[in-house]
């Protein structure tokens, strides 16, 4: 049998007391945010190469649109109505694909590895939740850079631009565990993969992200009305073009999306390191 | 922090996946500052029940404590306890080596104060100093995997839990590996797990193993004792062989077999 060890359990002595839980979730949203933060910096490449998409439908189906001035937007040009709904949906496309990372991240044993760390599941779903928004920031930060060039007529006020980013963070949160709990549903990448780009399309072109709602027929106006989408885009609408919105219901309703969306993602997760 | 009198206990572990048993009646004791080896075939139960010391898992039946701990009545205090490397290459390659163990000092709450000593430390101790601010992209297998012992350690774990740690590994990293884990247990006191299919890696590294096959452990005890049991000269492999039926018996699904072959590609 072994003999008792030189340094005699030395290790267990110094153990700092366990934080409280508001802590532990607060600390463990920052570092997962400064995870992700740090590998964005080490490679670029992904933020470039995820820029063209919005560039595309700003250049191309923007300004066509908007010389055929097919579609009433009011006092706003068309280039100006779309652009927050660009911005909604380049961040909708990161964020509904973060589940095959994860799925990645389970296979690579990443996954047990943070699970076996003291960290709670809900701070460990949210802390991905919020890590997967620094990417979907990074898109808002081009899109806006875009409209800089474009001279769209944005309201530039930075408290504006701070909301906006608010509400495009808390929006990808909630895609982002959405996809994190079919990822938990359905277990394999390539499903995934599929179902993704089964509901993206319907997500986006169900939503208010390039036509008024009242243009809608009466079936897609109902798809809408529960579609968190529409309510990312009219917040993001209200703060950068001042078109009259229920910021506080948008806001609203996205918490609460997002409330449903990290407590369904954490109890989801598990079935991934069984 | 009372006193456990073992580091590791289990007791009749039962886990059923559909119609298999992965764990069928196991039990365990792992006492203090050792370095104990699971060891079997693939499908054996080996990480199934590594999954369950490290709160992945609630068991079905039976119980198992760590430090006195209860896996599934105290899970978050167990996992402040441990250190767990799993079997694939989990290391984040677009991360320096630095920021990777940074990650896991935030993780397990190791004070601001004391962190950045606390990761030169575990660097130094697994050789990783040189490397630490290059990606590790451009790490060999071996490093990689003395990277993962550090993430491991910055924590100071009082038990240390090691699925497959060389498997894929080349002889000159694996020994390298292996030197590493003894200095570590005799300069620490830590309590170490760790599975295995290579004989002669329960033969250098463990005080005491365990053979398990099908769900249950078929033998325990010292390397030494346990092929004296069976004849002067006995090997490790005859000792095996006996407790798990004929060698080439094959165990275990494609995806344990997937899952070990896609580490040894990653480890090059």
């Amino acid at each position: 049998m072994s003999a008792a060890p030189a340094v005699p359990r030395a290790v267990l002595a110094d153990r700092p007391p366990a934080p409280p839980l508001w802590r532990l979730l607060a600390s463990r949203i920052v570092t997962l945010c400064l995870a992700e933060w740090l590998k964005v910096r080490h490679d670029r490449t992904e933020l470039y190469t995820r820029a063209i998409q919005p560039v595309l439908w700003l250049l191309i189906f923007g300004e066509t649109f908007n010389r055929l001035r097919a579609i009433p937007t009011g006092n706003h040009p068309y280039l100006d109505y779309l652009a927050p709904g660009i911005m909604a949906q380049s961040a909708l496309f990161i964020s509904i694909f973060f589940g095959i990372q994860i799925i990645w991240e389970r296979d690579a044993g990443v996954l047990a590895k943070l699970m076996a760390t003291p960290t709670p599941r809900a701070a460990l779903v949210a802390g991905k939740a919020f890590a997967s928004s620094i990417r979907a920031v990074s898109q808002v930060v081009i899109v806006l850079v875009l409209c800089a060039i474009l001279r769209l007529g944005l309201n530039w006020n930075p408290l504006h631009l701070l909301a906006a980013i608010v509400i495009v963070v808390i929006g990808s949160a909630f895609f982002t565990m959405l996809s994190v709990s079919l990822a938990g549903l359905v277990l394999k990448r390539d499903r995934l993969m599929g179902i993704g780009q089964a509901i993206t399309m319907p997500l986006f072109f169900g939503s208010n992200a390039l036509y008024p709602v009242h243009l809608m027929p009466a079936w897609l106006q109902a798809v809408t009305v529960v579609n968190p989408l529409s309510y990312e885009v009219d917040g993001l609408r209200g703060v950068l073009l001042g078109t009259p919105a229920n910021l506080w219901l948008d806001c609203g309703v996205l918490i609460v999306a997002l409330g449903i969306g990290i407590t369904t993602a954490s109890a989801l997760l598990p079935r991934l390191t069984r | 922090m009372s006193e456990a009198s073992l580091a590791i206990e289990c007791r009749n572990l039962v886990q059923v996946f559909g119609t298999t048993r992965a764990l069928d009646g196991v039990s365990l004791s792992v006492e203090h500052g050792e370095i104990f080896g699971l060891l079997g075939p693939n499908g054996a139960g080996k990480t199934t029940t590594i999954r369950i010391l490290t709160t992945l898992l609630p068991p079905m039946e039976g119980m198992a404590l760590v430090e006195g701990l209860d896996v599934r009545r105290d899970a978050m205090a167990v996992r402040r306890l441990l250190g767990y490397v799993p079997q694939q290459l989990s290391a984040d390659a677009t991360l320096s080596g630095y920021e990777n163990i940074w990650l896991y000092a935030r993780l397990y709450d190791v004070p601001r104060a004391d962190r950045r000593r606390r990761i030169e430390e575990a660097l130094t101790m697994m050789g990783l100093t040189e490397a630490a601010d290059r990606l590790v992209a451009t790490y060999s297998g071996g490093m990689v995997r003395r990277l993962e012992l550090a993430q491991a350690l910055v924590n100071r774990p009082s038990v240390l839990i090691l699925d497959e740690p060389t498997v894929g590994l080349d002889p000159v990293a694996r020994a390298g590996v292996w030197e590493r884990v003894r200095a570590l247990q005799a300069e620490t006191g830590m309590t170490v797990l760790l599975t295995t299919h290579y004989m002669e890696e329960a033969d250098a590294l463990c005080q005491r193993i365990a053979v398990m096959h099908h769900g249950q452990v078929r033998a325990v005890g010292t390397p030494d004792g346990l092929k004296a049991g069976l004849g002067p000269t006995a090997t490790l492999e005859d000792v095996f062989r006996h407790f798990t039926g004929d060698l080439l018996e094959e165990q275990g699904s494609i995806r344990d077999v997937r899952g070990t072959r896609r580490t040894a590609r990653r480890l090059g």
